[in-house]
């Protein structure tokens, strides 16, 4: 039977390089950014880490196939380096892997690391990757806003919201973000912006318009992984461990059959159900202390609310203008300014997302500081929200 | 069985909802052609990017053969002088996208705006068993400023003939092959070099027509005061009407030449004309199509008494319009600008030959799959059910004449599309299934979750740097 992954891992330390449109630096610098930050963090030596994941989802723009690249920039010689890729969850997925390393006891210290270089690409947004030679006779070729917009047209149409009313819920999570980025010194965007001008921005694609996407960026996050008996045995007093590592990806129902309502991520419902249930949490609304979720556009952050159970059904809408998810409101989300600010390095996210969580376990979190948090959730959602992959990190003091 | 009864069984056609005005077009000109203002008057069709002789002709194509109570045809023809492919029959992709039989014979007829009737003449006096159907179609293109830029359309007609017409009886041919340089387009070039248009009409049509019309009234025992029907393509404007004059057919007689509204479809033009008195004419009404071109082909019917009548035909066909103004779109769309897409046009679009042949009824003729197990539908056909996972479950099931409705979209601005915004979103087929899809023909009504959608055959993406088009199906506003 299985019993889950809480508190069998801790985070020895961690490491997140400064994001943004970094044309000083290629990805073997970014990485080295945050793997230094890291390793200064737990205290070892690089010799000592047993085994590493390494996730970078574009290869197109990136370091290149295989475990090569890591192990080349960090020049880790001889250990074990798998190279993971799995959309916007990559990162967590990196994670997913050491922790479940050092969980078996394959080796006592694992490596997480992510990484993307986005602003090799000589153009905005996300480059379209291929889909496969069968999907591509069929598939259309559409951008990432225009996958997650669909969300919106669901939404409206489920619960009877009309354009204006849902464009301003939607303005105002962008806004949130933005004001909450302003104290993150390692953020890409890091200024205020009016629901002005939000709400009158070029379209991207209906109805969301460029403040509704999050930034495009280069970055890297790292996180070096151990059991808490070793953890403690190295001198660490608080211990943020791993409360659960859930991941669902879709089978094609959403996109290929009727029952999908449009207005829901199922995978994420899956996903955090698991979540709760591998953490032992019964009522996310009270326990979690803050939230970290995969905000690409503002829809997803919205619709995310419900599928994490946060917001009824419904009635997200009403919880973001009422600032339930703001800094002062009940379940702080994107703290740091999230995906919005930080921009996306997809490799990267997941872990960049864990790492705001343990600064602020921690109390290291600077000005942005939350009062005494416990658990902090993360969540990704890779793909498009009627065929991807959800990916939930939950992390807490032990 | 007799000859005697052979005939059109069936017919549809196509015109692409685009419309651009000519004004728009002489307007675009007028700083350095005024006088192009002359030809200013109503609207024709316009292809948007990813339409083309193919797609017309699979549009018309299956108007022609749906619910037409005849078995699938034997043999498919192309008429086209603007298909495609050089080498690559063109019927054969018309014919995959219809899902008919690898047996079914197909050819592609092209070098003259005459071969769609050159064509139909061909199936109607061919000896082989079965039904043919015979498509004209063409997506004009003329230089920026020219004439024909105002004169061409797009458009495609399809007919299908076979033994027991009752729709319309075949009466005969005329057909004449003379040296007449009107115009020309040498391979591999991209506009037609017209003569003047004076000297076409009166030292050509006004010489060869009325003389074949006269012979072939002559064969069939017909006078020209019989003639209820008299349609005339290929040849200037007015010609019709002194052709009719010369001969003795009542001005009333003469069938719409489709200038106002559509433009001169090519090797198209004169099957729609004929489609035109299909639509119209009583049991009995004697129908005369002539087509001009190194000489012409003329062709003669006796409507019949059938009844079968196509879901969209000619008249409707004309009706579903999208106005448009934009000379510029109008010239990217015909590839005569290429504006700066930005490096998102640089992804390679390069198909994989070997996944389009092992997929090439899914793609070409949007055959999905229906679960042995569950009954679910459902797209793409992959090996194990959507629904309950039974594995190798799937039994073809065809999509491409399923309606449904749209269940979530988008305008996508970011994409790299020649004609943004793109429209996206899951298409909800009433059968019980859903697919990803571009939605194309939008229009100023716009689209929201419900609206109804019905499925054509179009370009899927243009392969720039091996000039190569591949096609699947996009969904279209019901209208």
């Amino acid at each position: 039977m299985a019993t889950g992954i809480k508190d069998k891992v801790a985070i020895l330390g961690m490491g997140c390089s400064r994001f943004g449109e970094r044309w000083d630096v290629g990805s073997e610098q970014l990485i080295n950014e945050a793997f230094t930050e890291a390793l200064a963090d737990t205290g070892i030596e690089r010799s000592q880490i047993g085994a590493a994941w390494f996730g970078s989802a574009l290869d197109s723009v990136n370091v290149g196939n295989s475990a090569i690249p890591l192990t080349t920039a960090l020049r880790l010689q001889g250990i074990p380096v798998t190279r993971v890729e799995n959309m916007c969850a990559t990162g967590t997925e990196a994670l997913r892997g050491a922790t479940y390393a050092v969980a078996s006891g394959a080796v006592d210290i694992a490596l997480a690391v992510g990484v993307e270089k986005l602003k090799d690409t000589g153009y905005g947004g996300l480059p379209v990757p291929g889909k496969g030679t069968l999907n591509d006779l069929w598939m259309p070729y559409c951008s990432a806003p225009a996958g997650f917009a669909q969300l919106a047209a669901g939404y409206r149409a489920r619960y009877g919201i009309d354009r204006e009313l849902l464009k301003r819920a939607l303005a105002t999570v962008s806004w949130k973000s933005h004001q909450n980025g302003v104290k993150s010194p390692k953020a890409h965007l890091r200024k205020a912006v009016t629901m002005e001008t939000i709400l009158n921005a070029p379209m991207i694609a209906e109805p969301l318009g460029v403040f509704d996407c999050c930034g495009v960026s280069d970055g890297a996050a790292v996180a070096i992984v151990t059991t808490p008996e070793i953890a403690r045995a190295l001198g660490k007093k608080d211990l943020v461990t791993i409360k659960a590592l859930q991941l669902a990806s879709s089978s094609g129902r959403e996109s290929g059959m009727t029952e999908w309502d449009g207005a829901r991520v199922p995978n994420t419902r899956m996903a955090a159900a698991a979540a709760y249930k591998e953490a032992g949490i019964r009522d996310p609304r009270k326990e979690l202390s803050q939230i970290e979720v995969h905000d690409c556009f503002s829809i997803t952050e919205l619709v995310t609310m419900e599928d994490l159970g946060l917001s009824e059904d419904g009635h997200a809408v009403q919880d973001v203008l009422d600032g339930v998810y703001n800094a002062d409101g009940k379940i702080p989300c994107q703290i740091d300014g999230g995906l919005k600010c930080f921009g996306h390095p997809i490799g990267a996210t997941g872990l960049r997302m864990v790492y705001e969580h343990y600064l602020q376990l921690l109390g290291r979190a600077g000005e942005r500081q939350l009062k005494n948090p416990t658990l902090g959730l993360s969540h990704n959602l890779g793909g498009v929200p009627y065929n991807g992959v959800a990916a939930i990190s939950i992390v807490g003091l032990m | 069985m007799s000859r005697s009864t052979r005939g059109i069984v069936s017919y549809g056609a196509h015109i692409p909802r685009l419309r651009i005005s000519r004004a728009a077009i002489a307007e675009a000109h007028a700083w350095a052609l005024p006088g192009l203002k002359g030809q200013a008057k109503g609207e024709r069709a316009l292809c948007s990017w990813d339409e083309d002789a193919i797609t017309l002709a699979v549009a018309a194509a299956r108007d022609a053969v749906r619910d037409n109570g005849r078995a699938a045809p034997a043999a498919l023809t192309l008429a086209s002088t603007t298909a495609p492919f050089a080498d690559l029959q063109n019927a054969v992709i018309v014919a995959s996208a219809l899902n008919l039989s690898t047996s079914t014979q197909c050819s592609d007829l092209a070098g003259s705006t005459r071969a769609g009737l050159s064509a139909l003449a061909q199936a109607l006096e061919s000896g082989a068993e079965g039904d043919a159907l015979v498509v004209a179609a063409d997506r004009r293109s003329a230089k920026p400023g020219s004439s024909q830029e105002m004169q061409f359309g797009a458009g495609a007609a399809a007919i299908q003939v076979g033994e027991d017409a009752s729709l319309a009886k075949y009466l005969g041919r005329e057909s004449v092959s003379h040296l007449f340089v009107d115009h020309f387009r040498a391979t591999g070039e991209k506009h037609d070099y017209y003569w003047e248009e004076r000297w076409i009409r009166d030292e050509g049509v006004a010489k060869v027509i009325p003389a074949a019309v006269k012979r072939l009234l002559a064969k069939t025992g017909r006078a020209a005061t019989d003639v209820k029907w008299f349609g005339l393509a290929g040849a200037p404007s007015g010609s019709d009407k002194l052709v009719a004059k010369t001969l003795g057919i009542a001005p009333e007689q003469i069938i719409p030449d489709l200038a106002s509204n559509v433009g001169d479809c090519g090797t198209a033009h004169a099957p729609l004309q004929l489609i035109h008195a299909l639509e119209n004419a009583k049991p009995g009404d004697l129908i005369i199509v002539a087509a001009f071109g190194q000489g012409c082909e003329v062709l003669a019917f006796e409507m019949g008494e059938g009844t079968h009548r196509p879901a969209t035909g000619l008249a409707k066909s004309i009706a579903v319009r999208i106005p448009e103004t934009s000379y510029l779109k109008m010239a990217s769309f015909e590839g005569e600008i290429d504006l700066e897409w930005g490096m998102r046009a640089e992804t390679d679009v390069k198909a994989a030959l070997t996944q389009h042949y092992r997929s090439a009824d899914q793609i070409n003729a949007f055959v999905g799959g229906r679960c042995k197990v569950c009954n679910t539908v459902q797209f793409p056909r992959l090996p194990n059910c959507v629904s309950c996972a039974a594995p190798d479950s799937q039994a073809p099931f065809n999509f491409a004449d399923e309606l449904g409705q749209v269940a979530t979209f988008s305008a996508d601005w970011l994409q790299f599309y020649l004609a943004p915004p793109l429209y996206v979103g899951l298409v909800q087929f009433d059968v019980g299934s859903r697919l990803l899809m571009e939605i194309v023909e939008v229009g100023s009504a716009g689209i929201d979750v419900g609206t109804r959608l019905s499925m054509q055959f179009r370009i899927k993406a243009r392969d720039r740097k091996r000039h190569y088009s591949r096609y699947f199906w996009k969904a279209v506003p019901v209208r």
